[in-house]
C-alpha cells in the first residue's frame, strides 16, 4: 500500500512540475494545484498510513492515526485554495493588463505555434507594403 | 512599585512610541509635530533624571528582563557614568535641535516625517548607550544606521541626498555587520553578552587567541560609524541632510557612537600594542587629513564636516594612547566638541537659511547684517580653535599634554607632538577661515537673498550652547567636573586618576604647543590664496567617493552578471532552475549518505479497490500532461484527481481531511471555470522540442525522486509527538476530535496565522479585481456562441429549496466539529458552497439583493472574533488563546459540552466563508459585467 501511495505522489509531482514549467498561465496554475495535492498527500503520509483508526477519541478504540499531520494538512488544503484563487486572479490581471496569457507577458513566444482561431481577435496590423 | 526599577527601557522606548504620535499629529497642524517631539524628548529626559542621582553617588544601575536567555539574549539596560553622559548629550542636544528645526524647515517640508525620523533616531541612539546586552546594543546600532539613512535622504527629490544616504548606509551598515561578528566572538570568549561580565574579563579577552579578530572587527564598526580614515568619506556627503540633522547626527551624536564604543571597550581591549597602532594610527591620520581638507572646503558645511572628522580623529587618537589620563581628555573633548560643533552647525544652517548660500566665496561681511549670529559664531569657532577661556582650550591643552607624555613612551614616538601641533595649526586656520571669510572680508557677492537676522527663537539653542562653551571654559570645576568625573569612572570601570581642570598650569610644553598652533594658524590663514591654488592643482582630484563608486559599480556589475546568467527574463527558465537545483542538492544529499534507502517497517497489504484507484490516479496524472492544451478537459480531470484524493483520505483514517478536500474541490473547480471564461480556451502548442524534453526530464526525475523519498520515510518507524495531543484532547481541550482540538486549541496560534493568510488572499483577490476590464469571448473554442439564456428555472427552484438544508448541514458540521469530524474549516466550506450555488443559479444581482452581507465584513469579523477569544484568555491571566470548556445540562437537549474554542472556530468559519465566497462572487461579477457592459455603466 505504501508503494501505491508513494507512486501516486510521484505521478502527481511529475505531472505538476511539467505543467508548472509551461508557458501559459492557466496550465501553470493547474500545475501548482497538482503540486499542492502532491505536497498535501506527502505531508499526510509523514504520519504513516493507518486504516480504520480515525483520531477521534473512543474508549473502544485503543490506537489512533497520527492527528498532527492531519491538522497540518487540513489548513494546508484551505491555504492552497487561497493561493490558487490569488494566482488565477493574478493571471486574469496579467491578461487584462498585457492582453495575453503568456507567463512572460509575450503575445506569441518564438517557440509557439500560431493559434489564431482560439485567441481573441488581435488588432488588425498595418501591412508594410500596402499603399493607396 | 518603584519607578526606578524600570525607567531605563522607557527612556529608550518613549521616542519610538512618540515618533508615531509626531507623524500623526502633523496631519492636523504642521507645527504640532515639533511640539509633540519636544514634549517626548523632554519626558524621556525627565524619566532619566531620577536615576542620575544614583549614578552621581557612584552606583551602576542595571535593569534586566529575560528575552531568550538560552542564547544569552536579555532585554537589559545599564546606566553608569559614561552612559549617563551620552544619554544627556543625546537628549539635551536633541531637544535643542528639535527647537531649532521647528524654525529651520520650510513650509513645504513634511514636518511629521522629519520629526518621526528624528525621534526614532534619538531612541536608537539612547538604546546604544543604555544597553547592557551587547546583542541588543548591536540591534540599536543598526537602527541608527537606518534612521540616519532616512534622515540624510529626507529631501528625497535631491540626487545628492539620495546618493549621500546610500553611501552612509553602505559604509555604516557594513561596519555594523563587522561589529556584530566582533561582538559575537567577544561574547563567545567571555561566555556572556552582558556588559557587566564582559567588562570584568579584560585579561581573558586580551590573552585570548581571538583578541586580534575581535579587536579588528569591533574597530571596523567603530571606524565606519565615527568616520575614521579610511572610511571618513561618507560624512561630508551625508551633509546633504537638513542642517538640524547634520548638527545632531553628524557632529554631536551618531558619529560619536563609534567613540562611545571605544570608551565602552576601553577597559578590556586597550593596553596592547595592536590597540595603540590601530586606534592611534587611524586617529592620527584622520586628525591631520580632516583638518587639512577642512581648510580648503568652500562650502560652509563641508568645512564643518571635515573639521568634525578631524576632531573625531583627535578623540580616537587620545583613546589610542591607552592611558587613563588620555581617556579623561578624550571624554572631556567629547563633551566640548558636541557643544561647540552643534552650535556651529546651527549657525551654518542660519546663514544658509537667511542668505540662500553656503559658499564662502560669496558669503562675506555678514557681520553687518547679522551681528548677533556673528557674535555666537565667533565664540563657538574660538572654542573650536582652542582659544583660552573657552571649553575647547581646556581639552586641547589636555590633548597636547597627553601627546607629550606619549612621545616619551618609545623612541619612535617623538613624531607625535609635532604631528598633533600641525593638526592644531590647521584647526586654528580653518576656524579663522570660518569667521573671517564669512563675517568679514568685504561685501557679500551675488547672494540669492538679502541677509538678515533669523527669528529670535531660532538663535536660542545656539545661545544656550555658546553659554555652555563659555561656562565650561571659565569655571570648569563648577560646571562640568562632576559629570566628567563619573563619566571617566564609568569608562575606566575604576576610580578616575587625578587630574586638574585649571586654566593656568604654568608654562608647560602643552601651552607652548597651543601658542604655536594659534600663531601658526593665523600665518597659515594669511597665506590662503597661494595655498588654495596649490590645493586646486594637486589635491582637488583626490576624492574617496571616486574609489567608493568604483567598488560599488564593480559589485553591482558582478551581481548583475550572475543574475543574468540564471535569469533571462523568462519565468519558465527561472522555474526550471529552481526545480533543477532542488533535484541536484537533494540527490547530492542522498548520495553522500551510506544508510540504506529503505527501512524495515512492514508495508500494509494492498486491496483491489485501492490498487484500481491508485492506478487510475497515476494514469490520469500522466494523461493530463498530454491533454493539457485543452483547458476545459484538463480542469475536469483535475477535479477527478481531487475526488480520488479525498477517497484516499477516507481510506487512511482522516475523515476531516476527506471532508475538507471534497468541499474545497467543488469551490476550486467553480473558481477555475469562472476564470477560464476569460482566458483562451486552449494553449498554443510549444514548438521548442528541446524545452519540452528538458521539462519532461525534470518532471520525471522529480516524480521518481519524490516517490523514493516518500518510500524511504514510509518504510521507517518514527517517534511522534502526537501522543500528548491524544492523551490530553478530552481532558485538556474538551473535545474528542483530536484534529479539531489541535486546530482550535493546542495549535490555535498557528491556525490564527493561517486564517490571516487566507483572509489576505481573499482581500488580494478583491483588490485585484477592482476596475478590471476583460473582453469576454463571443464564442467558445468550437465556434459556438455563448448561451444568452437567463438562469434555468428548475435549477433556481431546487437550489432555493436546498439552501436551508445546506446551511443546516453546515451548522451541524460546525457544532459537532469538536467531537466528530467537522469544524470551522469544513463547515465554512460547506456554507460557501451553499451560497455559491445560489449565486450560480439565481445570478449575482438577485442573490445580492436577497443576501445583503458584505464579505469584507465577514472576513474582518471572523479575524476579530478569533483574536478576541485569545485576548479574553490573556485578560483572565492565561496565555494567549487558552481555551476553557464546561458541561451544561439543558432540558430536552441533555448534557453537552461548551468549549470556548468554539468561538475561535466561529472566527475560522467566518474567514473561510468570507474569503471563499468573495473570491468567487467577485469573479462572477466580472463575467456579468463583461456580458452586460451597459448594465454596469448604468449602475
Amino acid at each position: 500500500m505504501e508503494l501505491l501511495v508513494a507512486l501516486s505522489i510521484g505521478a502527481l509531482t511529475a505531472s505538476g512540475v511539467f505543467l508548472t514549467l509551461r508557458a501559459r498561465t492557466f496550465p501553470v496554475v493547474l500545475g501548482l494545484t497538482l503540486l499542492a495535492y502532491a505536497v498535501n498527500l506527502f505531508l499526510f503520509a509523514m504520519g504513516r498510513l493507518t486504516i480504520g483508526l480515525p483520531p477521534i477519541i473512543d474508549p473502544a478504540q485503543g490506537q489512533y492515526a497520527d492527528p498532527l499531520p492531519q491538522a497540518l494538512v487540513l489548513t494546508a488544503i484551505v491555504i492552497a485554495f487561497g493561493m490558487t484563487a490569488f494566482l488565477i486572479v493574478l493571471a486574469l490581471k496579467a491578461r487584462a493588463e498585457l492582453g495575453n496569457d503568456h507567463v512572460d507577458g509575450l503575445n506569441l513566444a518564438k517557440d509557439e505555434a500560431s493559434l489564431d482561431h482560439t485567441l481573441p481577435p488581435r488588432k488588425p496590423q498595418k501591412q508594410a507594403g500596402k499603399t493607396i | 512599585m518603584n519607578l526606578l526599577a524600570f525607567n531605563l527601557p522607557f527612556v529608550v522606548l518613549l521616542p519610538f512610541i512618540g515618533a508615531i504620535f509626531a507623524a500623526w499629529s502633523a496631519r492636523f497642524n504642521r507645527l504640532a509635530a515639533a511640539w509633540v517631539s519636544g514634549f517626548i524628548a523632554l519626558s524621556a529626559l525627565v524619566t532619566l533624571i531620577p536615576s542620575a542621582y544614583q549614578v552621581f553617588s557612584g552606583q551602576t544601575i542595571l535593569q534586566s528582563w529575560d528575552w531568550i536567555p538560552a542564547i544569552g539574549l536579555y532585554f537589559s539596560f545599564r546606566l553608569d557614568g559614561l552612559a549617563l553622559l551620552f544619554a544627556l548629550l543625546i537628549l539635551v542636544i536633541g531637544i535643542l535641535v528639535i527647537f531649532y528645526a521647528r524654525y529651520y524647515l520650510a513650509a513645504k517640508d513634511s514636518m511629521g516625517r522629519f520629526f518621526a525620523y528624528l525621534l526614532m533616531f534619538m531612541g536608537s541612539m539612547l538604546g546604544i548607550v543604555l544597553s547592557e546586552n551587547l546583542i541588543q546594543l548591536v540591534v540599536f546600532w543598526e537602527l541608527t544606521s537606518i534612521t540616519s539613512f532616512l534622515l540624510i535622504s529626507y529631501w528625497q527629490h535631491r540626487k545628492e541626498a539620495r546618493q549621500g544616504a546610500r553611501m552612509a548606509l553602505a559604509i555604516t551598515g557594513a561596519g555594523g555587520l563587522a561589529l556584530l561578528a566582533g561582538v559575537l566572538l567577544l561574547g563567545n570568549v567571555v561566555g556572556s553578552y552582558q556588559l557587566t561580565d564582559v567588562l570584568a574579563s579584560g585579561n581573558l579577552v586580551r590573552n585570548s587567541p581571538l583578541y586580534l579578530p575581535i579587536l579588528g572587527l569591533i574597530l571596523l564598526g567603530v571606524f565606519t560609524k565615527s568616520a575614521q580614515f579610511p572610511f571618513h568619506f561618507w560624512l561630508p556627503h551625508a551633509m546633504a541632510a537638513p542642517t538640524p540633522v547634520s548638527a545632531y547626527l553628524h557632529s554631536a551624536t551618531m558619529v560619536k557612537a563609534g567613540i562611545f564604543l571605544l570608551a565602552r571597550f576601553f577597559p578590556i581591549l586597550s593596553g596592547t600594542p595592536e590597540w595603540s597602532w590601530l586606534v592611534g594610527g587611524a586617529g592620527m591620520i584622520t586628525l591631520i587629513i580632516g583638518a587639512y581638507t577642512a581648510f580648503f572646503k568652500h562650502d560652509l558645511k563641508g568645512l564643518l564636516a571635515y573639521s568634525t572628522i578631524s576632531h573625531l580623529g583627535l578623540i580616537t587618537l587620545l583613546f589610542g594612547f591607552g592611558t587613563q589620563m588620555a581617556a579623561v581628555a578624550a571624554i572631556f573633548h567629547i563633551i566640548n566638541h558636541a557643544t561647540f560643533k552643534a552650535s556651529l552647525f546651527m549657525v551654518a544652517g542660519i546663514i544658509d537659511h537667511e542668505t540662500g548660500s553656503r559658499d564662502m566665496r560669496k558669503l562675506n561681511g555678514l557681520i553687518k547684517y547679522m551681528p548677533h549670529t556673528a557674535f555666537l559664531a565667533i565664540i563657538a569657532s574660538a572654542a573650536m580653535a582652542g582659544v583660552p577661556l573657552l571649553n575647547g582650550f581646556l581639552s586641547k591643552e589636555m590633548f597636547f599634554e597627553q601627546a607629550v607624555t606619549a612621545s616619551q613612551a618609545s623612541h619612535s614616538a617623538w613624531m607625535i607632538p609635532i604631528l598633533v601641533t600641525i593638526g592644531g595649526v590647521l584647526s586654528v586656520a580653518y576656524s579663522i577661515r570660518f569667521i573671517h571669510d564669512v563675517f568679514f572680508n568685504g561685501e557679500p557677492i551675488n547672494l540669492p537673498k538679502i541677509p538678515h537676522e533669523p527669528p529670535r527663537f531660532m538663535k536660542i539653542p545656539v545661545d544656550l550652547l555658546v553659554i555652555i562653551c563659555l561656562a565650561v571654559g571659565i569655571f570648569p570645576n563648577l560646571t562640568v567636573a562632576p559629570l566628567l568625573e563619573i563619566a571617566v569612572a564609568g569608562t575606566l570601570q575604576s576610580a578616575p586618576p587625578h587630574y586638574s581642570l585649571a586654566i593656568w598650569h604654568g608654562l608647560t610644553p602643552a601651552l607652548i604647543m597651543s601658542l604655536i598652533a594659534l600663531t601658526g594658524g593665523i600665518l597659515f590663514y594669511f597665506l590662503r590664496h597661494r595655498l588654495f591654488k596649490f590645493y586646486d592643482q594637486h589635491f582637488r582630484q583626490i576624492d574617496a567617493r571616486h574609489f567608493f563608486n568604483i567598488v560599488m559599480n564593480n559589485l553591482f556589475s558582478i551581481a548583475n552578471a550572475v543574475t543574468h546568467r540564471f535569469d533571462k527574463g523568462s519565468l519558465q527558465n527561472a522555474s526550471a532552475w529552481i526545480v533543477f537545483s532542488a533535484l541536484f542538492f537533494t540527490a547530492y544529499g542522498f548520495a553522500i549518505q551510506d544508510t540504506p534507502l529503505f527501512g524495515e517497517r512492514p508495508m500494509l497489504p494492498v486491496d483491489a479497490i485501492s490498487l484500481m484507484l491508485a492506478i487510475g490516479l497515476m494514469l490520469t496524472s500522466i494523461v493530463l500532461v498530454f491533454i493539457h492544451r485543452q483547458r476545459l478537459l484538463t480542469l475536469i480531470v483535475i477535479g477527478m484527481i481531487g475526488l480520488v484524493l479525498s477517497l484516499t483520505f477516507v481510506k487512511f483514517s482522516a475523515p476531516d481531511l476527506a471532508l475538507t478536500q471534497l468541499s474545497i474541490e467543488v469551490v476550486t473547480i467553480i473558481l477555475l471555470l469562472l476564470a477560464l471564461y476569460f482566458l483562451p480556451q486552449a494553449t498554443p502548442k510549444e514548438i521548442g522540442k528541446m524545452r519540452l524534453w528538458r521539462d519532461g526530464i525534470l518532471a520525471v526525475l522529480s516524480g521518481v525522486g519524490i516517490t523514493l523519498y516518500t518510500l524511504a520515510v514510509l518504510t521507517r518507524d518514527y517517534q511522534t509527538i502526537a501522543d500528548y495531543f491524544l492523551a490530553n484532547s478530552v481532558t485538556g481541550g474538551g473535545g474528542s476530535n483530536v484534529v479539531n482540538v489541535i486546530l482550535v486549541d493546542f495549535r490555535g496560534f498557528d491556525t490564527l496565522g493561517e486564517i490571516t493568510v487566507l483572509a489576505l488572499a481573499g482581500l488580494g483577490v478583491f483588490a485585484m479585481l477592482q476596475n478590471m476590464k476583460l473582453p469576454a469571448p463571443k464564442n467558445d473554442i468550437e465556434g459556438r456562441l455563448w448561451s444568452n439564456d437567463s438562469h434555468p428555472l428548475i435549477m433556481q427552484t431546487f437550489t432555493r429549496l436546498l439552501l436551508p438544508l445546506m446551511i443546516m448541514v453546515a451548522i451541524f458540521i460546525f457544532l459537532r466539529g469538536h467531537n466528530l469530524p467537522g469544524g470551522g474549516f469544513i463547515a465554512g466550506l460547506i456554507a460557501s458552497v451553499a451560497l455559491i450555488v445560489q449565486y450560480l443559479s439565481n445570478g449575482i444581482h438577485l442573490t445580492s439583493e436577497h443576501f445583503k452581507v458584505n464579505m469584507n465584513w465577514a472576513i474582518g469579523l471572523g479575524l476579530l472574533i478569533a483574536v478576541t477569544t485569545g485576548l479574553v484568555a490573556m485578560g483572565i491571566g492565561f496565555p494567549f488563546l487558552t481555551s476553557a470548556f464546561t458541561h451544561l445540562n439543558w432540558p430536552i437537549v441533555g448534557e453537552f459540552e461548551v468549549a470556548s474554542a468554539i468561538a475561535f472556530d466561529l472566527g475560522v468559519f467566518l474567514v473561510v466563508v468570507g474569503a471563499t465566497v468573495m473570491s468567487l462572487v467577485q469573479l462572477g461579477r466580472l463575467s456579468f459585467a463583461s456580458h452586460h457592459p451597459k448594465a454596469k455603466e448604468q449602475k
